[in-house]
């Protein structure tokens, strides 16, 4: 089957229910999508699937219903998105491991409400665990982002 | 004997040996602040250098001998370096180096001595002196104890500034132009003229040169660099998903693994049909492993989902298959055989305990997870004669052995790479998925396997935080705090934990009293004993270790005198310390927290806990509110004494990272078993604290102390207790025992 990520489409030949996570992670070296539990509890798999963020571990191949936009395709070291940038700002990383879902979280959140209160960051956000607890800086760096989003 | 006297007149010896291209600076061996015998016997040429920073085409290289977890032991030892060197922080590069005896963690063997004779004295110093000899010889390469700061503090600046003279040297032999007329700056020897040198076109000749010595440290007031805002050197690449973690590494023709473990943990395997999973599309191998049995596929999810398809036999687990026989195991060790320590007995506690009928309370602590998001993993290859092992690890010489043992290889013969971790807590301080990948390997040898845990395999299979019970009996008179007797009970995590490493430890072990014989408060009629449970569910460090459990019991206890005594928690813990460092972290909470001010209002309620744990004085108050819809976390002041901050940022997000870790396993977190497997298997079941309970913190670093301390751990055991007493006083509810969630609820 075909799949779409971060603009390139490539050919896979694997089962219909291997998980878009697996598919990435495995089958095309795609590891800035991390696996951390595999039942949709702590989105460190947080991909967008046509913009929509999404949990990798729960969408099955044959299920991906658009192209896929990995933290690798948000943004690179040298070309960075505003989330990625706040990120950095605020040095939300520790272990750094939940990161990639947490900011691919964000920016959905972003992408469909430019000015979040604390409520919607909240409701956006508490579906992805962080183990060292940067979730402070999580919270700031979102407000953060969301000013330089809208700045343009 | 001319080199070993006078390498003991320092404290340190820098250091150089040549390397292709270039140089490399270390420290030749730590010069023990107590006599030594075995250290002192030592051959000359067996004092190996440790390189910490090489200097070739390819760059400055930072040697980095701690692990770097999530907590910025990489970033904080660069600056350390760097500092003294002169280099800026992006133009190091850092590269965990291969597992050395000469890593040895001098700052740990010192907290590890605590394990059989804490307190001071000349006795003490003898103990230590062992003590850190017999971790040398272990050749004990390990990150843990907060000690990566204490540890590289000295040893660190001192290769930089003995490496910036060197190089400055070289740069005058080179040009001619006398040393004095020569400085330093960013990565380059400045000439009188303005023109640069970098000092990779320098090394070549560097090393050459005898190392500068005794190169006097830079007085704070003139750091660059330490002190101040610093940007991680890994926050770019874990911003953009470009971090590679262990359960990234690949390598040609590797093939992915999974284990099947009996769910009774350490119960063996009795029989099992792996016919459904060997017809399994991917799935190469099924072969057994001490335990259970590993799976090997072309891919991680096949590897998954073939683990699940075999039926297998299971024999029980070898501890206690039901939880109400942990807690009897518990509480029948309160007694004289099973006393492991008393090391606080101040006053008389009995006669003022048996004067009056004594106020007595119990508390519990549940066995705990560490969880880290990264499921562990570790990819191994063994071949006739080498191995090779990519992993992340806090104990990279313990690998090596292992591997070397179980694929019948010397461990010169094993090359460990020391990868990037997602987290730990104490969790790679175990090396179970490396032994498991190991036996996988030997079986295929030339083929590189790399196992990766399930969460549901990783979270079952933990060597958990212990179990612990604790009982007070106190009294108090006048308004004030009079007697406290807490008596604790675990099993030992030293022995459990050491134990898997063929290593005993003799002696009392200090952790079943850690965070609570040793806190700063002087009430007249004090003891503290700790009774040494029987073995029970295998068990481990967890982020702050015995002070984890013990700083709540200790607190809680302390809060239900001062009750009694219908004084002020803050108010009573000032009167009572006997430290000026502890009360001023006590002094420092209660101004940011307003705690003099306005009482709080209807429904909300403060606590405050101080624990003093790896030498750091650490306090919170916590402000919450009892909503309609549960108790809601509101606000969080903290306050941590560690000598000096090195970088601010940093502190600041370990603090609060620990204080959250701290109360989310509080609040919600337990492992039990049943028919002897671990209840919950992922984070449905073991949650923590998610984004949304999450409340303001507020974090103040002190630095009125002269040793510096790490401060990975001290946050965790205060938050607890700072949280009981926050419920106490907005509910009625007295806590005793966690997670809280059993007596209140959460929003």
């Amino acid at each position: 089957m075909q799949i779409t990520v971060n603009g390139t489409t490539h050919e896979v030949d694997v089962e219909e229910d291997m998980p878009l996570l697996w598919v990435l992670r495995d089958e095309l070296g795609i590891t800035g999508v991390k696996y951390g539990c595999g039942i949709a509890q702590c989105g460190a798999c947080t991909v967008h699937i046509d913009g929509e963020a999404a949990r990798a571990c729960q969408v099955l191949a044959a299920d991906v219903w658009g192209p896929v936009t990995t933290i690798e395709g948000l943004g690179t070291p040298k070309a960075l998105h505003a989330v990625q940038a706040a990120w950095i700002e605020h040095q939300v990383a520790q272990c750094g491991y939940c990161q990639s879902g947490q900011i691919m979280q964000a920016a959905a959140l972003l992408a469909e409400t430019p000015a979040p209160t604390d409520d919607d960051i909240n409701d956006a956000l508490s579906g992805n665990l962080c183990r060292c607890g940067t979730y402070p800086r999580i919270r700031a760096a979102v407000k953060t982002a969301a000013t330089r989003l809208q700045e343009g | 004997m001319g080199r070993i006297a006078k390498i003991a007149r320092r404290s340190f010896l820098v250091g150089s040996v040549a390397v292709a291209g270039g140089v490399a600076f270390g420290i030749y061996r730590y010069r023990s602040p107590y006599p030594n015998p075995l250290l002192d016997e030592l051959e000359p040429g067996a004092a190996a250098l440790t390189p910490y920073v090489r200097i070739d085409a390819g760059g400055i290289t930072l040697i980095t001998p701690r692990a770097d977890m999530g907590q910025g032991a990489d970033s904080v030892q660069a600056a350390l370096i760097a500092e003294e060197l002169d280099a800026t922080l992006d133009q190091i590069h850092t590269d965990p180096g291969p597992p050395d005896r000469a890593y040895w963690n001098t700052a740990l063997s010192e907290e590890a001595a605590a394990f059989t004779a804490p307190g001071d004295g000349l006795m003490n110093s003898a103990v230590h002196g062992t003590i850190d000899a017999v971790m040398k010889f272990l050749g004990m390469q390990i990150t843990g104890g907060s000690t990566t700061v204490p540890d590289g503090f000295v040893k660190l600046r001192q290769a930089g500034a003995s490496a910036r003279e060197t190089l400055k040297r070289a740069a005058s032999e080179q040009t001619g132009i006398a040393l004095d007329r020569l400085s330093t700056e960013a990565g380059a020897v400045l000439l009188p003229g303005g023109e640069r040198i970098a000092y990779t076109d320098l090394a070549a000749t560097a090393a050459d040169l005898e190392v500068v010595q005794d190169v006097p440290l830079r007085d704070p007031s003139q750091w660059q660099i330490l002190g101040k805002p610093m940007r991680r050197i890994d926050i770019v690449a874990k911003s953009t998903g470009t971090q590679d973690y262990g359960i990234d590494a690949a390598v040609p023709g590797m093939v992915h693994a999974a284990i099947l473990l009996n769910p009774a943990q350490g119960g063996e395997l009795r029989g099992h049909d792996a016919s459904a999973a060997l017809a399994m599309r991917g799935v190469s191998a099924v072969v057994p492993i001490t335990g259970g049995l590993g799976i090997v596929a072309d891919n991680t999810w096949r590897a998954f989902r073939a683990a699940r398809a075999i039926t297998a036999d299971w024999g029980p687990s070898p501890f206690p298959a039901e939880m109400d026989a942990h807690w009897e195991a518990l509480s029948d060790a309160f007694t004289e055989d099973r006393q492991d320590s008393r090391k606080r007995d101040d006053g008389d506690v009995e006669e003022v305990l048996s004067a009056a009928a004594p106020l007595s309370a119990e508390y519990r602590a549940p066995y705990l997870a560490h969880a880290p998001l990264e499921p562990v993993n570790a990819l191994v290859r063994v071949d006739e004669e080498a191995a090779e092992v990519w992993t992340g690890t806090q104990i990279p010489r313990f690998v090596q052995q292992n591997v070397a043992r179980i694929a019948g290889l010397d461990p010169d013969q094993v090359t460990v790479h020391a990868l990037m971790i997602g987290g730990s807590f104490g969790h790679r301080l175990e090396d179970e998925v490396v032994k498991r990948a190991t036996e996988i390997a030997a079986q295929m040898k030339g083929t590189p396997v790399k196992l990766t845990y399930s969460r549901e395999e990783d979270m079952t299979h933990d060597f958990p935080r212990q179990i612990a019970m604790a009982r007070m009996r106190g009294a108090v008179r006048d308004g004030r705090v009079e007697a406290l007797d807490l008596s604790l009970a675990m099993p030992s995590v030293i022995t459990s934990q050491m134990r898997r490493q063929g290593q005993s430890v003799p002696g009392p072990d200090s952790q079943i009293v850690a965070g609570a014989f040793d806190q700063p408060f002087g009430i007249p009629h004090h003891r503290v004993t700790g009774y040494r449970a029987a073995p029970l569910a295998p068990i481990s460090s967890w982020r702050s270790v015995g002070a984890s459990s013990n700083g709540f019991f200790y607190n809680a206890a302390l809060d239900e005198l001062i009750d009694a005594a219908g004084a002020d928690p803050m108010a009573e813990r000032l009167r009572l310390c006997n430290d000026p460092l502890a009360r001023a972290v006590l002094e420092a909470v209660a101004e940011m927290s307003g705690w003099d001010g306005p009482a709080p209002a209807a429904g909300r309620g403060r606590g405050v806990a101080l624990t003093q744990s790896f030498g750091v004085h650490c306090a919170e108050v916590v402000e919450i509110t009892d909503t309609p819809n549960g108790i809601r976390l509101d606000s969080v002041w903290c306050a941590a004494e560690v000598g000096r901050v090195l970088d601010p940022v940093n502190f600041d997000n370990l603090v609060k990272g620990g204080v959250i870790f701290g109360l989310g396993h509080a609040m919600n977190c337990e492992i039990t078993y049943a028919d002897g497997r671990a209840e919950q298997d992922n984070f449905h079941s073991f949650e923590g604290m998610r984004l949304r309970q999450s409340p303001r913190i507020e974090v103040r670093g002190l630095e009125n102390g002269d040793a510096i301390r790490g401060i990975g751990e001290p946050p965790v055991p205060p938050a607890a207790p700072a949280l009981a007493g926050a419920i106490f006083a907005a509910t009625g509810t007295r806590l005793r025992e966690m997670p809280f969630s059993k007596a209140v609820s959460f929003l």
